[in-house]
């Protein structure tokens, strides 16, 4: 695996226990354990627990008529849920090519993320054919989350690593029918994923007044045009609402303690 | 069956793609003023909208499930307590799960 050493090496000394994360190092926090940082330990949670909504995708990609393996490809090559659902939808509607580009424009919120993550993450070559494929919205909401670039690597990696393989696994059981065994949201897993984002990007929400405006204009632009537009597109949209926060308000407002750190 | 294994291909592919154009931008062009910015808020925006979604809708229909409404609830009650993540999801899971099994949500 090329991607092995995936920038572990460096800056292993300053792991940046108690600082990292949401809640922003409170007092009664304290140090992580020497085994796991804390950003690596949030990733492997957040990764397990929406991992497993991969039992729902399997099962509806046995029913929309995709084979066993090719709904295990998807989960494997795409790894990325929305696109992979909407494939799914297409292929039981029969309008192949449209599902087809449809299902590839939805990855497109990947695209958008890479774009923050290339900063933080830093990687080239080999590394970044690998991490290319980690970038989803969990892992980076989790990096994005961390102060630092070595707590943001932590975490990007955890989440990729511990999602990647349960939402495989899940994918695999759900499409042999594991789904019917139990439903996940009798655990309460389908709040896992809109508490974990909100948890995430609260530091951000903290940061600053266009934070919270793109924040609230993003969600409410999706939520007013869920009924009208495919699953999946109306989150797209709410890049516009970065769009015009970055349009009217380019600086970052000053406060050194908020933002990642200076670099 | 052939149309199918293409789709799954070309999309997996494309999806593939997609991930990787955003992080091989040049840094040139993420060191302009407003690209940058734009960068740091679009995690916010989307995420945000995800949630949202999320928490308030079913495929295409704006619905309200009152277990997950009041497990994201917990779980902003428990941000402003400044609970660190771990606790977050746990109380927000625990809540749904628990009124669910109460059969008062």
């Amino acid at each position: 695996m090329a991607g092995r050493a995936d920038g572990r090496g460096d800056g292993r000394g300053r792991q940046g226990h108690g600082q990292a994360g949401p809640g922003d190092g409170q007092p009664g926090d304290g140090p992580d354990g020497p085994a796991l940082s804390r950003p690596a330990r949030d990733g492997l949670v957040l990764g397990l627990a929406v991992g497993t909504s991969g039992l729902a995708f399997g099962a509806a990609a046995v029913a929309a008529g995709l084979s066993t393996v090719q709904a295990c490809a998807l989960s494997l090559l795409a790894y990325t849920g929305a696109s992979q659902f909407a494939l799914a939808d297409a292929v039981a509607g029969g309008g192949l090519i449209a599902g087809t580009a449809g299902a590839i424009m939805l990855g497109s919120r990947n695209a958008l993320y890479g774009l923050r993550l290339a900063d933080l993450l830093r990687v080239r070559g080999a590394v970044r054919l690998l991490a290319a494929q980690g970038v989803t919205d969990e892992s980076t909401a989790v990096a994005l989350a961390q102060h630092g670039r070595t707590a943001a690597r932590s975490g990007f990696r955890a989440t990729f690593a511990s999602l990647y393989l349960t939402w495989n696994l899940a994918t695999l059981a759900g499409a042999f029918g594991a789904g019917r065994l139990g439903s996940p949201q009798s655990f309460g897993l389908d709040v896992v994923g809109p508490a974990a984002f909100l948890a995430l990007i609260w530091p951000r929400l903290r940061a600053g007044w266009t934070e919270r405006g793109v924040g609230l204009l993003g969600a409410a632009m999706a939520l007013a045009t869920t009924p009208f537009l495919p699953p999946g597109v109306p989150v797209i949209l709410a890049a516009f609402a970065a769009l015009a926060g970055a349009l009217a308000a380019p600086e970052p407002e000053l406060q050194p303690q908020a933002g990642p750190a200076p670099r | 069956m052939t149309g199918t294994w293409a789709a799954v291909l070309v999309t997996a592919a494309g999806c593939y793609a997609l991930k990787l154009a955003g992080l091989a931008v040049p840094r040139r062009v993420l060191e302009r003023r407003w690209v940058r910015r734009f960068a740091e808020l679009v995690p916010v925006a989307l995420l945000a909208a995800l949630t949202a979604v999320q928490a308030l809708s079913t495929g295409q229909s704006l619905s309200v499930d009152p277990a997950r409404l009041a497990g994201l609830s917990a779980a902003v009650v428990a941000l402003l307590l400044r609970a660190p993540f771990l606790v977050v999801i746990v109380v927000a899971a625990g809540t749904a799960a628990a009124l669910r099994a109460l059969g008062v949500a």
